[in-house]
């Protein structure tokens, strides 16, 4: 519960007695508020087991399974682009699958959209009139269709990429089909974990190498440069450390082979088409965030900022762009949370994240109906709740503390 | 009260303030040169941007235009076109979709004509400046709306669609000829959206005819219920039971004259099923979400547990898994003695379940946003707690939220989308499907159909969005400055 502390409780004070003690009870401020609360409850609970006594009457009636025991029971299908999957797996793999490939979309997605909406959102209060423009009319058509709109049409365009067959390949680098694109990757090669280790060791040097900057400045005065001085160390270490241990990490090339594609990054075109299409629907829409926070800031600062004598990048980075930011965090979470329901519309390209997965189960009976959409609601609920409680603690950072 | 200060002479006037300030700008006139520079070329970056976005735009716009039409064949559309407007209606029974959106269009006339002539009242009886807006404002307002019906218009082949649209205009504009007449109607709006609502669903999917059925007669009394309490203010002169009288037997006209052989809602498609969803959503999913809100709002610990665990559990869920359980789970809690709902219902109670979560949070807003004093002064006055409620909180609460509320509800509309996915043949599936007719087969004709649907979804939605933008600068709400 945030903010308000709800309506005040009526004074419980005795109130006139109209006829008689009966009379008295019923104008018991006390004696109604347990009432009607208990009356609540209680009608919850009846209408609870009523329906309850339906279900248990009907799933007897067509046999249908109950309890849990179908997690462990096979799948039966393949998952498409998944081929270590196989049907014999029991559900609860299926699921896990599904719980990765949605995790998958939702993550990237996060990432594209929020660097469409900032862009967008910043060339929004530009002073080029023709951007200005161009940005509007992207953002006030796409906010302005229904997000499986935009997923359909995505993925009618991804469908005239070139088939598999003659899979356009340039150099090693890139393969495009209208079943994949795939994109030559980092691969593990000789001494990788060793090399690993090293990055990690770069790393702890880079942060040691930050604090002491830190105490330089502030004994000196001098300026830190902490992510300069930090970023170079790990770069120098992962370079000093790829050419000693011979190559640690080796470039895999994606090859048409068959009816697919190996080796390199793979993106499958229904991961490609949901994903792409949640960051330009969203992204919309965190522009519209990012432009009316920037405008939020009261002009006074904007003022202020001018009048002490800062250059315009200077406002934009010390004064607006700052207080901006503390504005768009709570609405920007929201389109978050959106965005990883929104997932859930892989189905309808055949993707296969966790809510598909589980409506191909129901459908071909091998989960009970109501335990699998149980299930689906708390797997969303989870993600909902981790990515809101991880964004909240962001946002209670950033919020001035008022007294 | 004026207090005496030693030195000053005492007035009763006022002390004369200095003319306030313009805060608009004065207007420049730039010469085209100055404008670009200006607007074009303030600096160097910006120019970067300028000519590096103006080439994407050109070529963009370029491909839509020879998209729209050079490249594109829009006979699809044309062949379709019935089932993207209303599915798989019965064309012998789509004189019932018209006389629907007659009624529509009269009810939308006479309550605009009426809240525009109440609100000239009420200005006027304040003393302050009317203003009536041009003709050239509403296509400015609408034209979005005017464009998207323009273009379904022009790929009909026959001109009745046309003749039958501008009908209904003309029917708009009688009505509101008459409701500008009628301030006292706006009064009322509720008890007519409901009447016209029923008129509506029972002209297309009529009602038992001869035999009257329990729900005829209960739509019957919940009509004539609200017609008794509304005009309540007109006492016992004999012209508000005539009027109760008229409009109870126009209902009952319908009722009888629409007959058995209505079109039940399992057989609606297209457009016309979004537009019911989105409106049945609306209709339900407001009161539901109302009564929430009050829920999270209370001072009792159990009503409030109950609607905090409903909204957060609804909110944390997609919209899908919803209308999916709807479909597989929702059988199962009917007695088996019973035929569960139809497929629609089911669906929408799952819409409606879903929006009155959102609903619900929104009002919260609204209701956070009412000073505390409002309430302590209604309390002091003696009211019941309901009626502190009902008289003080919430109408100023639901104020300050209507342009919240009307993005709810365009996400409905937008969100009815989905019901394509659990089978349904809205306007999104006629598009789906449309190209994969024998006829049209591989052409890659879905961007055709695609951007058609798209059109009619941002018309409506642009449109809503304006108007609410509108009404949050007349109502002065979000002013920050």
């Amino acid at each position: 519960m945030t903010g308000g502390a709800g309506a005040p409780a009526p004074p419980d004070v005795p109130t006139p007695h109209r006829g008689g003690r009966l009379g008295a009870l019923a104008f018991n401020v006390r004696l109604l508020r347990t009432v009607g609360q208990v009356a609540a409850i209680g009608l919850l609970v009846a209408l609870a087991a009523y329906l309850g006594d339906n279900y248990r009457a009907n799933v007897s009636e067509r046999n249908a399974r109950t309890g849990w025991g179908f997690l462990n029971e096979p799948t039966g299908f393949n998952i498409a682009f998944d081929p270590q999957f196989s049907p014999g797996q029991p559900v609860k793999d299926a699921l896990w699958v599904g719980i990765v490939n949605t995790a998958a979309c939702a993550a990237v997605g996060i990432v594209i959209a929020t660097i469409i909406g900032v862009v967008v959102g910043v060339v929004r209060l530009s002073n080029s009139w023709v951007a200005r423009k161009a940005s509007t009319l992207y953002v006030e058509v796409i906010r302005n269709v229904p997000v499986l709109l935009v997923i359909l049409f995505l993925a009618a365009g991804l469908q005239t990429l070139p088939p598999i067959d003659d899979a356009r390949s340039i150099g090693d680098v890139l393969v495009i089909s209208n079943r994949a694109i795939a994109v030559m990757s980092p691969e593990a090669g000789d001494n990788f974990g060793l090399y690993l280790g090293v990055l990690a060791l770069g790393v702890v040097a880079a942060v040691a190498v930050a604090a002491w900057r830190t105490r330089v400045s502030a004994a000196t005065g001098a300026p830190d440069r902490r992510y300069l001085w930090a970023g170079g160390v790990v770069v120098a270490v992962a370079v000093a450390g790829y050419f000693l241990l011979g190559a640690p990490i080796v470039w895999s090339h994606p090859e048409v082979e068959g009816r697919g594609v190996v080796g390199g990054a793979i993106l499958n075109i229904p991961y490609v088409a949901i994903t792409l299409a949640l960051a330009i629907y969203h992204g919309s829409h965190i522009a519209e965030i990012v432009r009316g926070s920037v405008q939020a800031v009261p002009h006074g600062q904007t003022e202020a900022a001018t009048a002490i004598g800062l250059s315009e990048i200077q406002r934009l980075r010390f004064v607006i762009l700052p207080q901006a930011f503390r504005i768009a965090v709570p609405p920007t979470i929201n389109q978050y949370l959106s965005l990883v329901k929104n997932t859930s519309l892989g189905i309808a390209v055949a993707y296969s994240d966790v809510a598909a997965l589980s409506f191909r189960l129901i459908g071909s009976s091998r989960a009970p109906a109501l335990q699998m959409v149980a299930l689906l609601m708390a797997i969303y609920l989870t993600f909902s709740l981790v990515i809101s409680f991880v964004l909240n603690i962001l946002n209670r950072r950033l919020q001035l503390v008022e007294r | 009260m004026t207090v005496d200060v030693p030195g000053i002479p005492t007035t009763e006037e006022p002390l004369p303030l200095a003319e306030p300030v313009d805060p608009t700008r004065p207007e420049v006139h730039l010469t085209p040169r100055q404008w670009a520079r200006r607007n074009l070329f303030p600096s160097w970056f910006a120019s970067v941007l300028t000519v590096g976005i103006g080439l994407l735009l050109a070529y963009v716009l370029f491909r839509l235009a020879w998209f729209a039409l050079v490249s594109s064949d829009w006979a699809i559309v044309r062949a379709n076109l019935r089932l993207f407007m209303i599915g798989r209606f019965p064309l012998d029974e789509a004189w019932r979709l018209w006389a629907a959106l007659y009624v529509v269009a009269g009810a939308i006339g006479l309550y605009s004509g009426a809240v525009v002539a109440r609100a000239e009242h009420l200005a006027e009886a304040a003393g302050r400046p009317i203003e009536r807006p041009g003709r050239a404002s509403w296509v400015r307002r609408y034209w979005p709306a005017l464009v998207c019906v323009a273009v379904i218009l022009s790929q009909t082949r026959t001109w009745t669609p046309a003749l039958l649209t501008l009908g209904a205009g003309a029917a708009l504009a009688a009505a509101r000829w008459l409701g500008l007449r009628l301030p006292g109607v706006a009064n009322h709006m509720v008890v007519g959206v409901v009447i016209t609502l029923i008129l509506v669903y029972e002209l297309v999917a009529g009602s038992s005819g001869g035999t009257w059925s329990v729900p005829d007669a209960v739509q019957l009394a919940l009509i004539v219920g609200m017609l008794v309490a509304s005009t309540r203010s007109l006492g016992r002169r004999p012209m508000r039971f005539v009027l109760i009288a008229v409009i109870a037997a126009g209902v009952l006209a319908v009722q009888v004259g629409t007959g058995e052989q209505g079109v039940g809602w399992d057989d609606w498609g297209g457009l016309q099923l979004t537009l019911f969803v989105t409106f049945a959503g609306i209709a339900f999913s407001f009161p539901l979400g109302v009564l929430v809100a009050l829920g999270r709002r209370s001072s009792l610990p159990a009503l409030r547990t109950i609607s905090v665990g409903y909204i957060e559990a609804i909110r944390g869920v997609p919209l899908v898994a919803l209308l999916f359980m709807g479909q597989y789970v929702i059988p199962l809690f009917f007695p088996n003695t019973v035929e569960p709902p139809s497929p629609l219902a089911r669906a929408l109670i799952a819409i409606v379940l879903f929006e009155a979560a959102y609903v619900a949070e929104t009002v919260r807003g609204g209701l956070q946003s009412v000073p505390r004093g409002q309430r302590e002064a209604a309390q002091a006055i003696g009211l019941s707690p309901w009626k502190v409620t009902r008289l003080i909180v919430l109408p100023q609460a639901l104020r300050a939220v209507i342009p919240a509320m009307v993005g709810q509800f365009i996400s409905l509309f937008k969100d009815t989308s989905l019901l394509q996915i659990i089978g349904f043949v809205e306007l999104l599936e006629v598009a789906e499907n449309a190209s994969s007719q024998p006829d049209f087969l591989g052409q890659g004709l879905h961007t055709v159909t695609f951007a058609f649907v798209a059109l009619i979804y941002w018309a409506g939605s642009y449109t809503m969005s304006r108007e609410s933008r509108r009404i949050e600068g007349r109502l002065g709400l979000g002013e920050r400055r």
